[in-house]
């Protein structure tokens, strides 16, 4: 039985894995001589990831330091967009009439590009800091907005109609029912707004040239030192991964029912 | 005097928005219903599904309103939904993310705000002692059974003290076992209580078992209520006890009947009165 399970959770995911090095190997002997093997890309990068703390300069630093920074501007630029996001979403969910005057304000900013905001930002705050955490809130929010609004509207009408019998005031319905019976939908909000943060963190940082994995990630590609490229790209992934793991984690804790 | 009167009362529901544009789409539910209930009656409303039994008790609740008629209680037009007709609902809804206590607690909290809170908590634990819940106090509905569920549904009923407990189908969704129990119990808990009760069921056993009237709900569409029959036997009863009952078979007879009888005559009378909604 456990042989079994190891099987499908250990064997199976790294024979993926393997497939994965074998076309990189594949394409960067044949097609594309400038891609570094697997091999080359891991001595080159060595170092950055067996001493992941080291600094030696701005741009110059260990994975993990840049990890890091990365980690500490999509946590800032998250936060904004859930603590905007989520009493949007209340409002949309909650009013009709709010609902039709800004759902298509919403539906016509949500699909902008990070890449057409971030401009806007350094326009508005003159600063590459906060042109880049205003960027990464105003990608990420959306799914926080929408999720949420749909959470309150999709509350059972069994639920609402207890608080009824019970002549609950507003304040109450909203604090006893609806904010506990959205809480699901709020979270998977939560859970998909963070993933955007973190698609969004490399556009900002390329474009501001903030230090960063995105910002060393475009350094290194102007330094023809493309290993780099191929390091920044691995460990964006698996950050982006062990994010929405826990996220998900989270996430279950609220589903009731 | 009547405690709690429904007079004259019909409903209807659109069939699809386009339809009721158009001024045809509307589909009779209930009937000129009429009933007049006591106060401390037990009246079960006995009908196949899909005769608009919800919605005759969601209109006693206040959720739905009647197209035509009035309802009474205690001589005053009820107004819209409240605590002094408590519902135990079909499918219990009880808040998920509430356990056993809390789920009575809001009630009581919602209905006697003026109490303590020493006061308040005693009254929602005494009701969930009163339908044997009192070592689950503490859990979540998600771990409970739909038996257990369904009695702390009747615990929060009870806890806001209404002046009128309304049932939509409480034990439909049970196994036959579990059923009976918790039918024996309320017989029980209603002999401690005595609440006017209007319950709404498709078990004529059920309704015999626990009822002082039944009353019949012909089928949808434009479904309208029966004669009364009376259940004289004394409260509490129990299934063994009403298997030897001689009366029982008679009710039975008389309610099946009613119920039988009530049918034919609305199809057979329905037609041109359909015709004639149609033409409107």
């Amino acid at each position: 039985m456990t042989k079994r399970i190891d099987f499908a959770t250990l064997v199976l995911p790294l024979t993926g894995i393997g497939v994965m090095l074998l076309i990189w190997t594949m394409i960067s002997t044949t097609i594309a001589r400038d891609l570094p093997s697997p091999m080359k890309t891991w001595e080159e990068s060595k170092l950055y990831i067996l001493n992941p703390f080291f600094k030696d300069g701005e741009m110059n630093q260990g994975i993990g330091r840049f990890a890091f920074l990365s980690l500490i501007r999509v946590a800032k630029g998250f936060l904004l967009a859930i603590i905007i996001g989520t009493p949007l979403g209340f409002l949309l969910g909650l009013s009709g009439v709010f609902h039709r005057t800004f759902d298509p304000v919403i539906q016509i900013l949500r699909p902008i590009s990070p890449l057409a905001w971030l401009p806007l930002g350094l326009v508005i705050f003159r600063q590459s800091e906060p042109a880049a955490i205003f960027t990464i809130a105003t990608c990420a929010m959306w799914p926080t907005v929408i999720n949420t609004a749909v959470g309150v509207r999709s509350i059972s009408p069994e639920y609402l109609n207890v608080g009824k019998v019970l002549k609950l005031s507003r304040l109450k319905t909203l604090r006893r029912i609806i904010i506990p019976g959205s809480l699901p939908y709020v979270f998977t909000g939560y859970r998909l707004s963070l993933g955007l943060a973190w698609l969004v963190i490399v556009a900002s940082e390329m474009l501001t040239g903030a230090p960063g994995v995105g910002g060393f990630l475009w350094q290194e590609y102007n330094s023809l030192v493309y290993s780099h490229i191929l390091l920044s790209i691995i460990t964006i992934g698996l950050i982006g991964f062990g994010l929405d793991r826990l996220m998900g984690v989270v996430e279950r804790r609220f589903k009731t029912a | 005097m009547a405690y709690l009167e429904i007079r004259g009362v019909d409903k209807s529901f659109v069939r699809t928005q386009r339809a009721a544009a158009e001024g045809s789409g509307w589909l009779p539910v209930l009937r000129d219903i009429n009933l007049t209930i006591d106060e401390n009656e037990f009246v079960c409303i006995v009908g196949r599904s899909g005769s608009g039994k919800t919605t005759l008790i969601s209109l006693i609740a206040g959720l739905l309103e009647p197209d035509l008629g009035e309802i009474l209680l205690e001589g005053k037009p009820i107004d819209g939904p409240g605590p002094d007709r408590g519902v135990v609902f079909q499918n219990y809804s009880l808040l998920p993310w509430m356990n056993v206590f809390e789920n009575v607690y809001l009630a009581v909290d919602a209905v006697a705000p003026h109490l303590g809170e020493s006061e308040k908590r005693e009254r929602a634990e005494h009701y969930i002692r009163l339908v044997n819940l009192g070592a689950a106090m503490k859990k979540v509905p998600r771990e409970l059974s739909g038996g257990m569920r369904q009695r702390v549904a009747v615990a929060r009923g009870l806890a806001m003290d209404p002046k009128v407990l309304l049932m939509d189908e409480p034990f439909s969704a049970l196994d036959a076992l579990t059923r009976a129990t918790l039918q024996e119990e309320l017989a029980r808990i209603w002999m401690e209580t005595r609440k006017t009760v209007v319950m709404i069921t498709n078990d004529i056993d059920e309704a015999i078992l626990l009822a002082d009237s039944i009353y019949t709900l012909t089928s949808s569409p434009g479904a309208t209520l029966g004669p009364a029959v009376h259940v004289e036997t004394a409260h509490p009863r129990s299934h063994a006890q009403l298997s030897r009952e001689p009366s029982y078979q008679r009710v039975r007879r008389e309610t099946v009947s009613i119920l039988t009888r009530g049918e034919k005559d609305s199809a057979a009378g329905s037609t041109p009165e359909r015709q004639g909604i149609l033409l409107n």
